[in-house]
């Protein structure tokens, strides 16, 4: 077993902030290429015109995901080393649909909100201050919610161990899944530019 | 110069799995994007009242055992994503000064909704534990049961939410 290195001791505390930016840049890249700092685009998602949301979200997921699995399969990952976070049912389903809410209005997610102020969007910056207000005054009113947020819990909980199933199992039914839901986003899309174009 | 179109999106999502899973292999963690949200609001929270952000179960656990901001791995990562943004962007001829909307609507009431949502996406992320790279990609890549319930809420949340919001985009 050799990773995830960090978690084995192959680098300590000082090195992983170096690992930070450069993950960072990464992503940022990504996410600018794809174009999911420009507003106009993510909202096009909701309003059927433009899936890149959703293609570009469901093919990152998938490929980290079989590459999770293979890795684990080969013995080159020790999987059980990495940080799933928790399940708290009712705070993720209420704070689920806030954030939805949310990312209807602004437009952007927090992530993309940073890559569009970073591209010169003035209306990303609103996100990224918004965001920030929202997540201090929360915070400050932290101790009114504690009982709500807390509740709940199933601490570690997987999509194999809800349905009783293996993790190959699960991993190929969501690869079937997002292949289909491909195939259906490009279905969308072209009715919706002929029916522009008509 | 003009602005480049954007990747295949199926392509660039493919690189952003691939960043993805260097994280998970690198460090044993994912992407995130609110918990460096949460880490500034806990620093500007302990810069004016010290002591009560110190005893604020949300802050504290982004501040050191006495109470200090620390210099948290999502915060620079998302130093990262800004630089990695900027620099594609300027590559690609597409760095832009303009606000983002539709031809109905007029800049200010824009970025009035835009401070709104990033406000109410605020509390969501708080509640959730994360956000679209924290839950959403990350969770979702790990079949966490909690980050499928936040994809499936927020999605519903927000096809219901949009045509209520029609005039801003379209």
């Amino acid at each position: 077993m050799i990773a995830p290195f960090f978690e084995n001791g192959v680098f300590g505390e000082t090195a992983s902030l170096g690992v930070a930016l450069a993950i960072g840049i990464a992503f940022g890249w990504f996410l600018e290429r794809s174009g999911m700092g420009s507003a106009r685009k993510l909202a096009g998602q909701f309003y059927l015109r433009d899936l890149t949301v959703f293609k570009v979200m469901f093919t990152a997921i998938i490929t980290a995901m079989l590459g999770v699995f293979w890795l684990g399969w080969a013995g080159a990952l020790d999987v059980d080393r990495i940080f799933v976070p928790e399940t708290w049912i009712l705070p993720q389903l209420a704070g689920g649909v806030i954030f939805g809410i949310g990312f209807a209005i602004s437009g952007l997610c927090p992530g993309t909100s940073c890559v569009a102020a970073a591209t010169g969007r003035i209306d990303g910056l609103a996100v990224v201050a918004g965001m920030f207000a929202g997540v201090l005054g929360t915070g400050l009113l932290f101790t009114r919610l504690q009982a709500f947020y807390f509740s709940t819990p199933r601490g570690v909980y997987t999509l194999p161990q809800l349905f009783n199933a293996s993790q190959g199992a699960i991993v190929f039914g969501v690869v079937l899944i997002a292949f289909a839901g491909f195939r259906i986003a490009e279905m969308i899309e072209r009715r919706f530019t002929r029916a522009s174009i008509e | 110069m003009s602005a480049k179109p954007y990747s295949n999106p199926y392509l660039a999502g493919f690189g952003l799995g691939l960043v993805l899973l260097s994280a998970f292999v690198i460090m044993g963690r994912g992407l995130g994007a609110s918990g460096a949200f949460a880490s500034g609001a806990a620093a500007v929270a302990a810069a004016a009242a010290p002591k009560s952000a110190g005893a604020n179960d949300y802050f504290a656990r982004y501040l050191s055992a006495s109470g200090s901001p620390r210099i948290d791995w999502l915060v620079v990562e998302l130093i990262g994503v800004v630089i990695g943004g900027f620099v594609s962007a300027v590559l690609a001829g597409r760095f832009r000064r303009e606000i983002e909307k539709g031809p109905r609507i007029s800049d200010a009431a824009r970025l009035r909704l835009a401070f709104t949502g990033g406000g109410v996406m605020g509390v969501g992320a708080v509640l959730a534990r994360g956000c679209t790279s924290g839950q959403a990609l990350t969770g979702g890549a790990l079949l966490s049961v909690g980050s499928w319930i936040f994809i499936g809420a927020a999605f519903a949340a927000a096809y219901a939410a949009a045509p209520l919001l029609r005039k801003t985009w379209i």
